[in-house]
């Protein structure tokens, strides 16, 4: 039997007034899945991730949480289905008015209602994790741009939320750090069943990590390719292998 | 002969039997810091007649980028009309970058719309853009609104270190440009007054004008533009640059309220202080007022203390605390607005701040307005 699967897209599309970025988006997200958003820059993929966590409503089609259709749910309905989400933006996103420590405590404390101790524990270990272990009282402006994608994980993860969406994990990180943090993901995955969607070129990432992906076309404005990224690289549409070989068949 | 150090050109057409080609020979140094040629000068050599364009660079002694755009530029000519291009001349660096450029076609993507250019289409389309913003501010109104009935039962979240944060930076340190501003002002008044009132000799009455006109009108009016420039443009920045670094979006993908987050402590802070710098300013203009009445127009300390006393009553300060805190709040409500409307980019969070000082003194000024003409129809 199977578990319903935790993220369904249905012909979704997306648009800036009457250009339309991406038409006819149809894929399925299961629970464990690291589930990778590919294509090249500026074909849609931050506009997909957008429309996944409700920052911008789709011109048409539905995004289904667990069988919960998301646009369609009334407000109190929709938040209860965005705290089961986690998401890491391009540029980390914290908010550069706290420390790290209290960007990850904020949702702790904001949804749990534990006291100050224990989310102060919890938001330890969770910066430990990213490797970031006693930087929790410095401010965003003064972390380099690793640090922050690190601590902007850490904020992520920190409601342990049933899905993580991250945009571009590895931009700007060197390759060790970059491996690291695949490394995360997929422990992550493992340990505590965390299903990933995870937005991203870069691609040794896209050959380790993912286990089924999609490919967004700038030319035709859909997807192209969607299976096991390996699959993909092996026999899958041409312009994907193009991709996932840096132009090397053609 | 102008050496090396110059860039040559030569035209050279080909026999009347090889086809109508038109040599062109490049010699000298062909780089950006040697004031290159216009590709366009060579259009007038490219008649009906010539049908093929050789480069010849036997005699070129340096090159960079300049080279390439005037030969990319000829080649763009040359295609309009039709001539081949033979560029087999040319060094085979300069050959392989010219074939990259070319490689990728130019791409038609949906740039921003280029607006009309006729004066009075650009007003309309600015008088249609400005009641296209009106939903917005209305939506962004009622929003603010239920964040503060959720501050009031209690149910809306926001740190209060963040409140004192902005308390501080609204109130003690918009103190010297207030302390400033209001004594010029209220000399200003002083003079404008005695002009007036020494032709009926009623110098003292100074006092009444500078303590009422202080108190009830122009303290909240000029501590409102003050911190309008102050304060309403940095929140603007503020909230704009958090957009543009996406931690907007971060809170509201949490379900965190960024309204309750971020707007509420700002709004709260402004409705407090902007009434009490608009008592700090009265008080300074009356100092001013003082100070030129005793110096100048020889009225006793006591004598204008007591008239000032006489002047003042409840309902003038009541007038002047209820202007600024409505003026405090439109200046929070104009820098939050512009604020969390921000595009992404640099420049948004420049038209983000000029624009919430605009729509802080129209609001200010329209404000000021209805509560002076319904005060004095209820007679306050």
């Amino acid at each position: 039997m199977y578990a319903t699967p935790r993220i369904e897209v249905r012909d979704l599309s997306m648009a800036y007034g009457d250009f339309i970025v991406q038409r006819g988006l149809d894929f399925t997200v299961n629970k464990g899945d690291i589930f990778v958003v590919m294509g090249g820059n500026g074909c849609g993929k931050t506009t997909l991730m957008r429309a996944l966590v409700g920052l911008q409503r789709p011109v048409a089609g539905s995004v289904l949480y667990s069988g919960e259709d998301f646009w369609n749910a009334a407000e109190e309905e929709q938040q209860r289905l965005k705290r089961r989400l986690g998401i890491l933006f391009q540029g980390g996103a914290l908010w550069s008015s706290l420390t790290l420590a209290e960007n990850v405590a904020l949702p702790i404390a904001e949804y749990t209602g534990l006291p100050p101790a224990r989310v102060d524990e919890i938001v330890a270990f969770k910066l430990a994790l990213v490797g970031l272990a006693g930087c929790e009282d410095l401010y965003p402006a003064e972390l380099s741009g690793g640090m922050k994608k690190r601590a902007g994980l850490a904020r992520a993860m920190a409601l342990d939320p049933d899905i993580l969406v991250i945009d571009e994990p590895s931009s700007g990180l060197d390759p060790l750090t970059a491996r690291r943090l695949d490394e995360l993901i997929m422990e992550l995955r493992d340990s505590l069943g965390t299903t990933f969607v995870v937005v991203t070129h870069e691609l040794a990432s896209i050959l380790t990590i993912g286990n089924n992906s999609i490919y967004l076309d700038s030319d035709s404005h859909t997807m192209i390719a969607t299976g096991h990224p390996q699959d993909a690289l092996k026999n899958g549409h041409p312009k994907v292998r193009h991709f996932l070989t840096r132009g090397g068949t053609t | 002969m102008r050496g090396a150090a110059a860039w040559q050109l030569d035209l050279r057409p080909g026999d009347a039997d090889s086809s109508g080609t038109l040599f062109i020979s490049l010699g000298g140094r062909w780089r950006i810091d040697q004031g290159l040629p216009a590709p366009e000068t060579l259009n007038d050599s490219l008649d009906a007649s010539v049908r093929r364009v050789r480069f010849e660079a036997e005699q070129l002694a340096d090159w960079d980028s300049g080279l390439l755009s005037f030969v990319a530029g000829i080649g763009r000519s040359c295609t309009e009309r039709g001539i081949a291009i033979d560029d087999s001349g040319l060094p085979p660096g300069a050959r392989r970058l010219l074939a990259m450029a070319a490689a990728v076609p130019e791409q038609r993507l949906a740039g921003r719309p280029v607006g009309p250019q006729d004066p009075f289409a650009q007003v309309g389309e600015a008088t249609l853009e400005f009641f296209r913003g009106a939903p917005q501010m209305l939506a962004f109104l009622g929003e603010v609104v239920m964040s503060l009935l959720r501050l009031i039962s209690g149910r809306a979240r926001f740190r209060t270190r963040d409140l004192w944060l902005e308390i501080e930076e609204v109130g003690p340190r918009a103190l010297p440009i207030v302390s400033v501003i209001s004594f010029l002002v209220g000399l200003i008044l002083a003079y404008l007054g005695a002009d007036q009132l020494m032709l009926v000799g009623a110098q003292i009455f100074i006092a009444d004008l500078v303590a009422i006109g202080m108190v009830r009108e122009v303290g909240a009016l000029m501590t409102g533009i003050i911190i309008a420039g102050r304060t309403g443009a940095a929140f603007a920045a503020q909230l704009g640059t958090m957009q543009v670094n996406e931690e907007i979006d971060a809170y509201n993908v949490l379900g965190i309220s960024a309204i309750d987050f971020l707007v509420l402590p700002r709004i709260l802070a402004l409705m407090l202080m902007v009434p009490l710098l608009t008592l700090y300013s009265g008080f300074i203009g009356m100092l001013a007022g003082l100070l030129v009445s005793v110096t100048i127009f020889d009225i006793g300390v006591f004598e204008y203390y007591t008239e000032t006393l006489r002047a003042l009553e409840f309902k003038q300060f009541a007038v002047g605390l209820s202007k600024g805190t409505v003026y405090g709040a439109m200046i929070a409500f104009a820098g939050c607005l512009r604020g969390m409307q921000c595009g992404r980019s640099a420049e948004a969070v420049g038209h983000a701040a000029t624009s919430a000082v605009v729509t802080a003194i129209l609001l200010i000024t329209i404000a000021a307005s209805i509560m002076t003409i319904v005060y004095y129809q209820l007679g306050i």
